[in-house]
C-alpha cells in the first residue's frame, strides 16, 4: 500500500529476528523438559509475526488483507486444535488403542 | 448469429497457431487447454476403472494379480481425483466464465493462470511417469506407514506429481478470489453475482487454505523417507495417524472442491431451464460459504476406525451432520426453483434432474457413514465406494457435463445434436445407477473394497455393476464423439441459445478476446427472468 515504513524500523525488525534466532539456538542447548517444543514454537511464532506484520507490510494494509492473513492462522489453529483434541483424549477411555 | 465482416475476431481465431495457444494468456483459451488435458486424464482414469470392473466380473482374482489390482485402483483414484475432478469445473468452466460473469476482460493474473496449466501438466506428467515405471499401490490416500515404509512402488514420484499439481490448484483459486474481489463490473454487487461465482469463490477459499496442508504432508512423507525424520514412523517417535489427520484436513475439503463448483453450475442451470429467479438466492449463496467453512471441521469422520479418540470421533460425527444442512438447503432451493417453473426440456435440463437425483442419494448415504456406530460396519466396504462415487461422479461429473452442454455453444460457437445430448444424459444416469446402486448392497452385506477377489454370493451384483459401467462408458464416449464432431462443423450458435440471463449471454458466441467491446454495467439482480419476459413480452 502507499504507507512506507522508515529504514530504521526495518533494521530494528531485522536485528530483532537475528536476536530471536540466537535465542532459538541457545534454548536448543538447554534441556527444558516438556517445555522444549512449546518454547521453541513460541519463539518461532514471534519471528513469523514480525515478518508478516512488518516485512510483508500487513500492519499498514487494508482490513481485507489483515483478514486474509489472520484466516491463515485461524485455519492453523483449527488443524492443530482439533488434531490435539484427538491426541489428548485418547487415554480417557482407559482401553489401550481406543 | 452471423457476424458481420468488420466485427472483432473471436478468441478462437485471433491470433492463430500452436505457439499462440501454448503461450496464451487468454482465460478462455487456457480453459480449453485445461478441457483437453482433463479429458485425456479422464480417459486414462476410466481405463483403470475398466480394468477394475473387468476383474470384478468373477469372484476369483483371475484377470490381474493382487499387486496389479492394487495399482489399478490406486492409479484410478490418483488420476481421477487430482488430475480430473479437482481441476474439472474450476479450471475449465471456471476459467472461462469467472471473468466474463464478473464483466472483466480476463482474470486478475493472466500469466499466473497460464503458469497454473503448466504446473498441472508437469505434475500430471510426473505421476504418469510413476505409472510407466511400474505404478503405485498405496491407494490414492498414500496412507503411512505403508507408503513411507513398506511400499516398494513409485510413491515418491507420484506424490511429487500431486504436490506440484497442488500449486496449480492454489494459483487458480488465488486468481479467482482476486478477480471476484477486484474486477467486478460497476453495479455487480456481491448479491447480484451469479451463484456460480459464489460457488467458485467458496471453492477458491478451500483451495487456498487446504491445498498447502496436503503439499506439506506429502513433503513430510518424502522427508521422513529420505532423511529419517520421526514424523509418521513410530520407531522414531512419529505417529501414523497424524498422517491421516493432515491428509484428511485437506482431502475432505477437497471433496467440496469437487462438488461446490458443480453446485454452482447447477444453480445456473436450474434457473435457466425453469426460467425463474433462483429460490432463496442469499441462502444458496451463503450455503456455499458454509459448506467451505464447516467442511474444514469434519475430516475425522474418515478415521472412526483408526486409533482416533472416540471423543474426537463424537465431535466429528456431530459436525458431519451439521455440514449436511447447507447441502440440503441448496437441494431444497433448486427443487423449489423448479416447482412451477416454465421448464424447457432441453439437454441441460436432463443433466440438472440427473444431478439432483444422484447427489441426493450420495448426500444422504454420507449421513450413514458420518454416524459413528454405523460407520464401523460400513467402513472400507463397497458402501463407501458407492457413496463417494454418487457425490463425485453422480454429482461432480453430472454437473460438469451439464455445464459443458450448457456453455458449449458459448465456448465454441457451435451447437451439438440436442437429441444426442438428451440420450447421453439418460445413458449416463442409467449406467451410473446400474454401476453403483449394487455396490451399496454388496457393501452393506460386507464386501470390502480394494480386493481383487470376493465371495461367490456377491457375483450377480458385481456383474450388474460391470454391465452398468459399460453403459456409463458408452454414454461418456458418445458425448466426446458428438462434441468433437461439432468442432468440425460451421459455427452456428447464437449469442443466447437458451434464452438465459447473465453477462456471458450478452456477448457473441464465441466471445472476442477481451470479452466485452463496451465495459458492461450491471443494473439488475441475477436471474431476472421475470423482468426479461416483461421486457420482451416473451416467456
Amino acid at each position: 500500500m502507499s504507507h512506507v515504513s522508515s529504514k530504521g524500523l526495518y533494521y530494528t525488525i531485522f536485528i530483532s529476528l537475528i536476536i530471536l534466532t540466537g535465542v532459538t539456538v541457545a534454548i536448543a542447548r538447554v534441556d527444558l523438559g516438556a517445555w522444549n517444543t512449546p518454547i521453541a514454537l513460541a519463539v518461532a511464532a514471534v519471528k513469523a509475526t514480525l515478518v508478516i506484520l512488518f516485512f510483508m507490510g500487513v500492519r499498514n494494509n487494508t482490513p481485507l488483507t489483515k483478514v486474509v492473513a489472520a484466516s491463515g492462522f485461524l485455519w492453523l489453529i483449527i488443524l492443530f486444535g482439533i488434531t490435539m483434541g484427538d491426541y489428548l483424549t485418547r487415554s480417557w477411555l482407559g482401553i489401550p488403542g481406543r | 448469429m452471423n457476424h458481420a465482416v468488420n466485427e472483432p475476431r473471436s478468441y478462437l481465431d485471433a491470433p492463430y497457431g500452436v505457439a499462440s495457444w501454448l503461450l496464451t494468456k487468454d482465460h478462455k483459451r487456457i480453459a480449453l487447454l485445461y478441457l483437453i488435458s482433463i479429458t485425456v486424464f479422464f480417459l486414462i482414469g476410466a481405463l483403470f476403472a475398466a480394468g477394475i470392473r473387468a476383474e470384478l466380473m468373477t469372484p476369483e482374482g483371475d484377470l490381474f494379480t493382487a499387486d496389479m489390482y492394487n495399482k489399478l485402483f490406486t492409479l484410478h483414484g490418483v488420476v481421477m481425483v487430482f488430475f480430473f475432478l479437482i481441476p474439472s469445473i474450476p479450471a475449465t468452466l471456471g476459467n472461462f466464465l469467472v471473468p466474463i460473469m464478473c464483466g472483466a476482460k480476463d482474470l486478475a493474473f493472466p500469466k499466473i493462470n497460464l503458469l497454473s496449466w503448466y504446473l498441472y501438466l508437469i505434475g500430471a506428467t510426473l505421476t504418469l511417469g510413476a505409472v510407466f515405471m511400474g505404478g503405485v499401490d498405496t491407494g490414492w490416500t498414500f496412507y503411512t506407514p505403508y507408503s513411507s515404509m513398506a511400499s516398494n512402488t513409485n510413491v515418491t514420484l507420484a506424490a511429487v506429481g500431486v504436490f506440484i499439481a497442488g500449486f496449480s490448484s492454489i494459483l487458480t483459486g488465488f486468481n479467482f478470489v482476486v478477480t471476484i474481489h477486484r474486477m467486478r463490473a460497476p453495479g455487480l454487487t456481491w448479491f447480484r453475482m451469479p451463484l456460480f461465482l459464489w460457488a467458485m469463490y467458496a471453492t477458491s477459499l478451500v483451495m487456498i487454505l487446504g491445498t498447502p496442508v496436503v503439499a506439506i504432508t506429502l513433503l513430510m512423507v518424502g522427508a521422513e523417507a529420505a532423511l529419517g525424520f520421526g514424523i509418521f514412523d513410530p520407531r522414531v517417535g512419529g505417529d501414523p495417524v497424524l498422517f491421516q489427520h493432515l491428509f484428511w484436513f485437506y482431502s475432505h475439503p477437497a471433496v467440496y472442491i469437487m462438488i461446490l463448483p458443480g453446485m454452482g453450475v447447477i444453480s445456473e442451470l436450474v434457473a435457466a431451464v425453469s426460467r425463474k429467479q433462483i429460490f432463496g438466492y442469499s441462502f444458496v449463496a451463503y450455503s456455499s460459504l458454509a459448506i467451505a467453512i464447516i467442511g474444514f471441521l469434519v475430516w475425522g469422520h474418515h478415521m472412526f476406525v483408526s486409533s482416533q479418540s472416540i471423543y474426537a470421533g463424537l465431535v466429528f460425527s456431530i459436525i458431519t451432520m451439521i455440514v449436511a444442512v447447507p447441502s440440503a438447503v441448496k437441494t431444497f432451493n433448486w427443487t423449489a426453483t423448479l416447482y412451477r417453473g416454465s421448464i424447457t426440456w432441453e439437454s441441460p435440463t436432463y443433466w440438472v434432474i440427473g444431478f439432483i437425483g444422484l447427489f441426493l442419494v450420495g448426500g444422504l448415504t454420507g449421513l450413514f457413514l458420518g454416524a459413528m456406530g454405523l460407520d464401523v460396519h460400513l467402513h472400507d466396504t463397497y458402501f463407501v465406494v458407492a457413496h463417494f462415487h454418487y457425490i463425485m461422479v453422480g454429482g461432480g461429473v453430472m454437473a460438469f457435463l451439464g455445464g459443458v452442454h450448457f456453455w458449449w455453444p458459448k465456448m465454441t460457437g457451435r451447437t451439438y445434436p440436442e437429441t444426442l445430448g438428451k440420450i447421453s444424459a439418460v445413458l449416463v444416469f442409467v449406467g451410473f445407477n446400474l454401476t453403483f446402486l449394487p455396490q451399496f448392497v454388496v457393501g452393506y452385506l460386507g464386501m470390502p473394497r480394494r480386493y481383487h477377489a470376493y465371495p461367490e454370493e456377491f457375483q450377480i451384483l458385481n456383474v450388474v455393476s460391470t454391465g452398468g459401467a459399460s453403459v456409463l462408458g458408452i454414454g461418456y464416449l458418445l458425448i466426446i464423439g458428438y462434441l468433437v464432431a461439432s468442432m468440425f462443423k460451421p459455427r452456428n450458435a447464437t449469442a443466447n441459445p437458451w434464452g438465459a440471463t447473465g453477462l456471458e449471454w450478452d456477448i457473441p458466441s464465441p466471445p472476442t478476446t477481451f470479452n466485452f467491446e463496451i465495459d458492461p454495467v450491471v443494473t439488475e439482480d441475477a436471474y431476472n427472468y421475470a423482468g426479461r419476459a416483461q421486457k420482451t413480452g416473451d416467456n
